[in-house]
């Protein structure tokens, strides 16, 4: 079969259409999730059962099921319960734009919260003594000597975790949502080119992901300025 | 100013400290007065670093009464951390803070536990590096100095919250050879300054010329406490005279 370029280069353009919903949930769903994650780092490392445990089962669910799944559940299962159609949250519920940002951050929480819980464990103990040593106060340490470590060795993981939820975006597309991946089903449907039209959109994505990649790497050095080459 | 009339800052009584099954310290008693210098030696093992880690609470002890700066360590204590920022303690490892630069390792406590203005805790900061004669390394990286100058810029920092008690934990063990003596330099100015310190080292050069006395610890006990030159000639017990034997023949 012929690869015809010009329907390549036509539809580009029009995929970029899309682009701003694909970015709209990567960066909703990105900071959602960082907060949420953190807040579940918080119970994870809290020390106390009744907190630890609940962020370890959310962990151990959003991580052990499809994002796809995830994704169905909110948006096909839950307006079945009239509790949440009189709630406040159908809002957000009935758009699927909701569903699909509420789907990702849930999920990217889940992983969030396990790689900073990575890089915590990793901060030597030698830097909480000190950090005990000069009378610095419990949540001060945290702040102030523990995070900042933290998160440096957390980057490398957390960049791999970025481009996952670049790429999970895509499953928007299953429930209407004109993302990318949407933009190029209905010009596959028009145009019945399958497979110029996906290559396409893989150029896209690959574009982006090295744009992210190349941004993550630029933070980790800046954020390891202090360690010796 | 005679040290020996004055109440102790720190007290030590009976404490016991175990890890699991194995007992870490054994009945320690040791009282220490304001401006007194006390050196810890005794082999590896031997409760050491416990016992000094237990004066901050890096450790809680198991039994017994410890007291520094007239307030009781205990389970229920609720600003033990007022009390750490009256004990200052430097480490073998140094444990800078890696994503500090020099002065800022310095400023941090100032800021957060002195309450100081930023402008005031980089002043504070500046004369405490100068003290330990290093204050052109103000704006480097710890990774970026020499372990020497890691462990000076580590005293400083611990100095500069005006502590009333300095702890050593084997503060040259991690060092290069020729780095030994600018960090023992320091610390010798800073005995001669009057600080109180307990030093836990394996330098006994340092211990016979600067302490008030020394402490031979061995299997979490301490064997005896004397004054250096006693203790160097005329030890009483034999495992301090094994010790000294095997310590002193190189």
């Amino acid at each position: 079969m012929n690869l015809e370029i010009s329907l390549i280069l036509e539809s580009i353009p029009k995929m970029l259409t899309g682009i701003g919903v694909t970015l709209q949930l990567l960066v909703l769903a990105s900071l959602l999730g960082l907060g949420l994650g953190v807040i579940l780092l918080l119970m994870r490392i809290s020390g106390r059962r009744y907190l630890s445990f609940p962020a370890f089962i959310y962990a151990y669910f959003f991580r052990g099921t499809p994002i796809l799944v995830q994704i169905f559940v909110i948006y096909h299962g839950l307006p079945q319960f009239d509790i949440v159609r009189e709630s406040v949250f159908w809002i957000l519920l009935r758009e699927p734009f909701g569903c699909a940002t509420l789907a990702l951050t849930l999920n990217s929480a889940a992983y969030v919260s396990e790689i900073l819980r990575g890089g915590y464990l990793g901060v030597e103990r030698g830097f909480h003594e000190a950090g005990m040593a000069l009378g610095l106060k419990k949540h001060h340490r945290f702040l102030y000597v523990t995070m900042p470590i933290a998160i440096r060795l957390a980057i490398p993981a957390y960049s791999n975790e970025f481009i996952s939820m670049l790429k999970a975006t895509s499953l928007a597309s299953t429930i209407t949502l004109l993302d990318m991946t949407g933009v190029a089903r209905t010009i596959v449907a028009q145009t019945f080119a399958p497979y110029e039209i996906f290559i396409s959109t893989a150029v896209i994505y690959l574009v982006m992901t090295t744009i992210f990649q190349r941004g993550f790497g630029i933070f980790e050095k800046l954020m390891s300025r202090h360690v010796k080459q | 100013m005679t040290a020996n009339t004055q109440e102790p800052i720190i007290i030590l009584k009976d404490v016991c400290k175990f890890f699991g099954q194995f007992q870490a310290l054994r009945n320690i008693n040791l009282e220490v007065k304001k401006g007194e210098r006390i050196v810890v030696c005794g082999p590896s093992g031997s409760g050491k670093s416990t016992m000094i880690r237990c004066i901050n609470r890096l450790e809680e002890h198991d039994s017994g009464t410890i007291i520094v700066a007239g307030r009781e360590l205990t389970g229920t204590m609720k600003d033990i951390d007022a009390v750490r920022s009256e004990v200052g303690m430097v480490f073998q490892n140094f444990n800078l803070f890696p994503h500090l630069t020099v002065v800022k390792n310095l400023m941090l406590a100032l800021k957060l536990v002195r309450k100081m203005k930023k402008e005031q805790a980089h002043e504070v900061a500046m004369g405490f590096l100068k003290r330990v004669r290093i204050p052109e390394q103000a704006d480097k990286y710890p990774s970026q100095l020499s372990g020497g100058q890691q462990q000076r810029v580590a005293i400083a920092r611990a100095l500069c919250m005006n502590p009333e008690v300095m702890l050593f934990d084997e503060p040259t063990s991690a060092l290069d050879p020729e780095m030994i003596s600018e960090v023992l330099d320091v610390m010798i100015d800073l005995a001669n300054d009057g600080l109180t310190m307990i030093c836990v080292t394996h330098e006994m050069g340092f211990a016979r010329s600067v302490a008030d006395s020394i402490v031979f610890m061995d299997h979490g006990e301490i064997v005896e406490m004397k004054p250096p030159k006693e203790f160097f000639e005329n030890p009483e017990s034999d495992r301090t005279k094994l010790f000294l034997s095997q310590i002193l023949t190189h």
